[in-house]
Order: C-alpha cells, then structure tokens, then sequence
C-alpha cells in the first residue's frame, strides 16, 4: 500500500469530516510513527481542513510528531519517586545504549527517547515504558537487558 | 430579538440581546482598551485588557466577576464597572506581562503610559508577539487564505507563515501588517520570504 492508500484508508474508517481530524492523525501517528507532509496535505484535502489549522493541533499534542520517530518509543520516567530511586542511572544507560539523549531519534529509526515526569506507577520506580508497556524496578542492568528484547 | 437592558458605569443602555458589553459600553461612548478585538472578525478573548467587572443574576443569585467585554454577552439587569482599582491592577500586569515579549510595540507602550505598567517589570526574551492572533484570524476569517497560522504551545507557541500558500499570495496582500500591535508579523514575513525566494535576499 502506498503511503496515500494508507491515509486513504484511515480517513474512510473515520469519514472524512473535519471533527474526525484528531483521530485521523492520531491513528496515523500510530502508524507511520510520525506525519509525513504528503499524509498531512491529503488529510487537509478530504477532511476540508486548512493545513494551518492542522499544522496547529500536530505542533500544539506531544502525541504528533513532524519528524520521523523510531519504531520504539522509549519514554524514561523521571517523575520525583523514579528520580530518588535511580532513575538517572536508567536514563544514563539508555543513553549510552541506544547513543541518543532525549528528543532524539536513532539513525535506523529504531528508537526514539523522551524522558516524562510521572507514569503513575510510582511503585514500580524507577520506571521505563516502551511502546506502551511498562518494565519496572529497573536499574542500569535491568534497562539494558529490557532494551535487548527490541527488534 | 428582543432588546435587553443593563447599566454600564451608572448608566442604562439597552441593546439587542447577544449584544457584548463592549458594543454595548461603546454604544455610550465609554471607551474600553482593547488589543485582540477587531471589527470584522469574531471576538476571541485573547489579550484580556477589555475586563469588566459584571454583577449579575437574580436577587438570590448576586454575583460579581471579571470579565473580557468583548466575549462576554450583556445581560439583563447586569451591573458593569469598566474602570475600577481592581481592574487598573489587572490591565496593568497584562499590558506588563505582554511588554516584556514586545517592549519596542508603540501600540503596547501608549497603552502602558496610561496605565502605569511598566516596560521591564517582567523578564523575558523580547518575541515580539503577544498571540493576539489578529494576523491569523484576519488571514482566516477576512482574506480565507490560511496563509499564516499559529504553531506550538506555551512559551513556545509562535505564528509560522505555510510556505505553499505564502509564496502564492501574501505578496499581493500583506492586509494583516498594520493590524500587528507589535510589528512582528513584518518581520516574520520578511524572515519566511528570505528562505522561500533566496534571490530577494540582499
Ligand atoms: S504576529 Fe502580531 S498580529 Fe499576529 S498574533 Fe502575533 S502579535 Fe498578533
Ligand atoms: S515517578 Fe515514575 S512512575 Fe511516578
Ligand atoms: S479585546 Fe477582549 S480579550 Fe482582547
């Protein structure tokens, strides 16, 4: 499928009404990792939305990217309970693995970083989640063989 | 529609219901500063420097609060104050807090030297503008280009020209300029244009 189909495809699941614009995007987020110019200009066109105004909500959600992220999104939690039980240690060693600090993305587009301030697992501190999963109770160690476990 | 009638600095006005405060104080010829507001295009409620203070409701249901008079309806039987200590306080680190984005704005300074704000009160770097969203909205509303909208949020939040319809029109328009109160949205202009059509770049 090219790269229009799958927008293509998106919109009609939604219908192509400018209210379905946050879903649209975000399921493209979902997909592609990130929201390619092409998909934005398409979007525009059929939902009848001004590309400004979706310029706006893809800049406005930390949800949106503009740029292409990896196919893992790694977020380090640095909230205050994950921070006095080692969470730099945590961050330090996916730092060196993965050779990007956060913000960043790798070159093969297999990682992208960000660091966030609170999970809401404290418990489990110092906490990193990957794609959605949580792994807990993590030192640098720990981090390192999580990290191993991604394709 | 059916007219409505209110008091504005001790004095009665009727107006047709819908009608803001701010039309309805200017159909008094009470002046409130305004910044965001522009004839010709939605009120949007962004600077907050046309505040009143309204008390309104039923006998049972008093109450008074702050408003921005270009959003706010009027409503039957409200009491408003346009100029009170309260408000002055207000407007004044309004006009303080905008200042420190867009010091050199004549519009903002004549504004502050009536109202005593002062020019450095708040640090900050200088971005030149206040998000009073006038370029956007006109750009929007008015022209129904979309050539220029606003990106980011927060600290961060800055207008950005799209450079596919920028090129295509803004050089025959250039309408939302003189209705920047800091002169930014030139600058940003030129900025765009001098990486849209290197060749103009001197
Ligand atoms: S550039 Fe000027 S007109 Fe546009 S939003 Fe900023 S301050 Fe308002
Ligand atoms: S501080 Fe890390 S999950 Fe709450
Ligand atoms: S004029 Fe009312 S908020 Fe700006």
């Amino acid at each position: 499928m090219s790269l229009l189909e799958r927008v293509d495809a998106i919109i009609d699941r939604h219908g192509a009404e400018p209210s379905a614009l946050i879903q649209v995007l975000l399921e493209l987020q979902g997909e592609l990792h990130w929201l390619p110019r092409e998909a934005l200009a398409r979007v525009g066109e059929r939902l009848v939305v001004p590309q400004s105004r979706i310029q706006r909500i893809a800049t406005f959600y930390k949800a949106f990217s503009l740029v292409p992220k990896g196919r893992h999104e790694i977020h380090v939690c640095m909230g205050t309970a994950c921070h006095v039980r080692g969470a730099g240690r945590v961050l330090d060693k996916v730092k060196e693995l993965t050779g990007i600090a956060p913000g960043e993305t790798d070159l093969e587009l297999k990682f992208s970083l960000e660091t966030v301030n609170c999970l809401g697992c404290c418990a489990l501190g110092p906490v990193m989640e990957i794609d959605g999963k949580t792994h807990g109770k993590l030192g640098a160690e720990g981090a390192a063989t999580v990290l191993e476990s991604y394709e | 529609m059916s007219e409505i009638q209110l008091e504005i600095d001790g004095r009665a006005v009727r107006v047709e219901e819908g009608t803001t405060i701010l039309a309805a104080a200017r159909k008094l010829g009470i002046a409130i500063p305004t910044l965001c507001d522009h004839d010709g295009l939605e009120p949007y409620g962004a600077c907050r420097l046309c505040i009143v203070e309204v008390d309104s409701g039923g006998p049972a249901s008093r109450r008074s609060r702050v408003a921005a008079s270009c959003v706010a309806p009027a409503e039957a039987g409200a009491v408003v104050r346009t100029r009170t200590e309260k408000l002055d306080r207000f407007r004044r680190t309004l006009l303080e807090l905008e200042l420190a984005r867009a010091p050199d704005s004549p519009r903002l300074q004549e504004l502050a030297r009536e109202h005593g704000a002062r020019r450095d009160h708040f640090d900050g770097d200088a971005s030149f503008c206040i998000h009073c969203g006038l370029c956007v909205r006109y750009c929007a509303e008015v022209k129904q280009l979309h050539a220029v909208g606003f990106i980011d949020r927060g600290i961060r939040k800055e207008i950005s020209f799209l450079p596919e319809i920028a090129g295509r029109e803004c050089e025959a328009c250039k309408e939302c300029f003189p209705l920047c109160p800091t002169s930014y949205l030139q600058a940003a202009y030129v900025l765009m244009r001098s990486f849209v059509v290197p060749s103009r770049m001197k």
